[in-house]
């Protein structure tokens, strides 16, 4: 041992020293009376190994009872973040084929298209088809009319697209002299003896009012239900012409949403993406200083379910140790005190139940509760009957040890002869010394309980969501995912595990050599 | 002796068909079966037989009829001949998954029993030799951490920091994706390599319980009369140790690494699940949660058999290795 003991020892001594001036050498209250229960606890707290098991315990008890009155989450509480989910709005593809229009009246075949773009990419005047010559002219950029050799305008070749305000068809003329217009960036055109304006957008317009307008771009709703207005296609427009891929856009209904674009190169398509702001569960969220250890798969702040799963494993310890112990010992302490036929019976019965492997059992209980979907309460509670009633048989053997080599000593032949009561006999003198033996095993064995109903949790046959507990949380690592990326979620609850379990252990290892007089130290 | 062997074989048998009995009526008895969830479906289909009377067929069908009582014994008539009957999760007789699946975790448990023993003997023995000192603490702590590890939580982190960080094994199964294409030497080092975490895991969660027998036991002998007298006679330290002491340490140890052994058959059921490993854990496992009634009956009394042969084989070694035990 240290320093420090000897030196609480000395002025202990010097103290005593002080004392022994006053009383006689003979005189009672100079020796130091120390009950055996005393001895015990003097024995135990010396032993610096058990006080450090002892504190982690006090702490994991109260991090999980008290932790969750303090927490300002309750067990089950869902955290939602604002994520934005784009959906697909609108698509737009720059027109790079040429479209025809052909003349009121007039024939404008197919071929004669073909046989006007090879003109147009070999920079010929004219075409022929079918023994006609037909006069191709540049009216402007990307716009071509056909003529036939007596002047007859029989169809145009464009590329910018005429996107007329009303479901009537306009006049070939009319789109003609415009495309036109548009194509030679003129302000103003006339068609038929009404001048008709164009502005740098392309919106076409007489003194009576819009038309139409001009564009390069052919754009698409893609979400049903959508009539894209003629305010989105100009901002739209203005962005692709930016060449920037994001803008905002409100709406009639004075709603403000992001939009997104995302270039196709395959297809030359841009599609563009409303961006909706969406409450989703926020699931797997890093430590902040929200949530200390983040969330978890259902969007629950990971440490207040951690001290809720405390709560749960170390009260489903101290409840199945219970119920064991309790059988354990009644069974035990009959067994023991009466021997003969009525001990073969029950040490027979242990045997048995020694016998019958607890772990299947417990998975197949597990699974049948499954199937039957019991309610996660109820569930708890026969998981709790379950451990407990698969516990008992080694205490009971324990104990009917101890009391089988106690009740040959000579206080109980002093019971016998006092006519003391036999159940009085058992439950008042023998098991309070069995009781050392006893607490160090359930301390252990609670150690062990909470390893087993953390296990089954973890497999997914205990304790079911929405209740915590430590093995349930570390559930989660099945998922490989998981595992890899989100070490929040499942280290700190098999840390809280593994040292809760180590407590006990070391705990009861110390309680074991405080109980034991004949340890010297 | 004999007399001894034979009534303890006797007891057993009775003790065993008690277990078989008890297991027969909890199987029974789970309200919801393989059985149902079959009938389920089939009745589902179209132009199909209504679930009861799909229940009342299959009920025939797999002997499910009878009474728990008659249908145990039914069960244990055949059984006693060998006859197990076929599993319904896996479609094929109980003893050949068995036979199949049971090599395989033998030799996981084997391996990891000796590494256990090479290991925790040793280090028990140093423990107890120089108690309270560094190396006594260091090896208590180890101990007592191997005990309280959970399996689960062990085996996520052996992955976590062997298969994800480092990348030298897998997460897992027990072949890999080319095991087809390899020679057979080959396929037998990709099984050992897939079998390297399971048994680290095996090895370090057992480790703990031997290492504390061991150093209590060892410690207890130290404290005997005998080797105070060695001591006093003037034998050197070695030699009262490793001669007077070891010996004695061995009795317990001998007895409880022989009863241990029939439980090598059984199968590391946490282990193997965690792990994919096909034995006969991961098996029986899978069985159990699919409602297979015939091969859980059967593995729960193979497991109740391994554990009366182990409580048999160690009452007997402990009276053939310590001759001061005398059995009455």
């Amino acid at each position: 041992m240290s320093k420090k003991p000897e030196k609480n020892n000395k002025l202990k001594n010097s103290a005593s020293e002080k004392n022994e001036q006053q009383y006689s050498l003979n005189d009672d209250r100079r020796v130091k009376v120390l009950s055996p229960g005393a001895l015990v606890a003097k024995r135990f707290f010396r032993n610096r190994m058990a006080m450090v098991g002892l504190i982690i315990l006090i702490a994991m008890f109260a991090f999980s009872f008290i932790g969750g009155l303090i927490s300002p989450y309750s067990e089950a509480q869902l955290f939602y973040r604002t994520d934005i989910l784009e959906k697909e709005y609108a698509s737009a593809i720059v027109n790079t084929e040429f479209r025809y229009l052909t003349a009121d009246g007039q024939e404008f075949p197919s071929v004669v298209q073909a046989k006007m773009i090879l003109a147009v990419n070999q920079n010929l005047p004219e075409c022929e088809y079918d023994g006609i010559t037909y006069t191709v002219t540049k009216e402007g950029e990307d716009l071509y009319s056909v003529s036939l050799a007596d002047g007859t305008l029989i169809g145009i070749g464009y590329k910018d697209i005429f996107n007329s305000n009303t479901s009537d068809k306009l006049p070939f003329g009319l789109v003609f002299e415009a495309l036109k217009a548009y194509t030679n960036e003129l302000d103003t055109f006339i068609y038929e003896d009404v001048e008709y304006s164009i502005d740098i957008d392309g919106t076409v317009a007489n003194a009576e009012g819009e038309l139409g307008y001009i564009s390069r771009y052919f754009v698409q709703a893609l979400m049903p239900d959508v009539f894209l207005s003629r305010e989105f296609k100009e901002d739209l427009y203005e962005t692709l012409e930016n060449g920037s891929d994001e803008f905002k856009f409100t709406d009639a209904d004075g709603v403000e949403y992001d939009y997104t674009l995302y270039y196709n190169a395959a297809s030359k398509k841009y599609t563009i993406k409303q961006g909706t702001e969406s409450r989703v569960y926020d699931t797997y969220a890093s430590p902040s200083s929200k949530h200390w250890l983040g969330t978890d798969r259902n969007g629950m702040d990971m440490l207040t379910r951690l001290m809720y799963g405390g709560r749960v494993s170390l009260l489903i310890g101290f409840i199945v140790e219970f119920i064991a112990t309790f059988i354990g010992v009644i069974l035990g302490g009959i067994s023991g005190y009466f021997g003969g036929w009525v001990d073969n019976l029950i040490m027979r019965i242990v045997d048995i139940f020694y016998c019958i492997p607890s772990m299947p059992i417990i998975i197949i209980l597990g699974a049948a509760m499954d199937a039957m979907s019991v309610d996660p309460k109820l569930r708890m509670i026969y998981l709790m009957l379950i451990l407990g009633f698969l516990g008992w048989p080694g205490l009971a053997r324990m104990v009917r040890g101890q009391i089988l080599s106690l009740r040959e000593q000579e206080f109980m032949t002093a019971t016998e002869a006092c006519g003391v009561r036999v159940s009085r006999r058992i439950y008042k003198h023998l098991i309070p010394n069995v009781i050392p033996q006893l607490i160090v095993s359930c301390t252990m064995g609670l150690g062990s309980t909470i390893i087993t109903e953390s296990t089954l949790s973890f497999l997914g046959l205990g304790v079911r969501f929405p209740f915590a507990s430590w093995g349930n949380i570390i559930n989660d690592v099945k998922d490989t995912f998981v595992l890899m990326n989100y070490w929040f979620i499942w280290i700190p609850a098999g840390a809280l595990l593994l040292i809760t379990v180590l407590a006990f252990n070391i705990v009861g290892d110390g309680l074991r050599d405080a109980f034991d007089p004949k340890m010297k130290r | 002796m004999r007399k001894f062997i034979i009534k303890r074989l006797l007891l057993s048998v009775v003790i065993l068909f008690f277990v078989a009995l008890i297991i027969y009526a909890l199987m029974r008895c789970l309200p919801t079966s393989y059985i149902e969830s079959i009938a389920r479906q089939k009745s589902m289909q179209p132009g199909s037989k209504t679930f009861d009377e799909w229940m009342q067929q299959l009920s025939a069908t797999y002997g499910m009829d009878k009474g728990i009582i008659a249908g145990f014994f039914s069960w244990l008539g055949k059984a006693l001949t060998g006859n197990f009957g076929d599993s319904w999760f896996y479609t094929e007789p109980v003893l050949q998954v068995f036979n199949r699946t049971v090599w395989l975790s033998f030799i996981m448990g084997g391996i990891a029993f000796i590494f256990e023993i090479i290991i925790a003997i040793p280090l028990g023995i140093i423990a107890a030799t120089k108690q309270y000192s560094k190396t006594d603490y260091t090896v208590s702590v180890i101990a007592l951490a191997g005990i309280s590890l959970p399996t689960f939580f062990f085996a996520a982190l052996l992955k976590l920091l062997f298969s994800v960080k480092l990348g030298w094994f897998e997460l897992f199964g027990l072949v890999g994706r080319n095991h087809q294409q390899l020679s057979s030497f080959g396929q037998f080092l990709d099984k050992a390599h897939h079998l390297v975490l399971p048994i680290v895991t095996l090895v370090v969660i057992s480790i703990g319980g031997l290492m504390r027998y061991t150093r209590t036991n060892m410690l207890e002998v130290l404290n005997a009369d005998y080797i105070r007298t060695a001591r006093a006679k003037g034998v050197s330290e070695h030699k009262v140790i490793y001669k007077h002491a070891f010996r004695n340490t061995l009795i317990p140890l001998v007895t409880i690494i022989g009863g241990s052994l029939p439980g090598l058959f059984s199968g590391a059921l946490i282990t193997e699940t965690l792990y994919s490993i096909p034995g006969i854990g991961y098996t029986s496992y899978n069985a159990m949660v699919g409602g297979d009634i015939p091969f859980s009956m059967f593995y729960l009394t193979f497991i109740a058999v391994l554990t009366l042969i182990g409580n048999l084989i160690a009452d007997i070694l402990y009276a053939v290795v310590d001759p001061r035990v005398r059995i009455s």
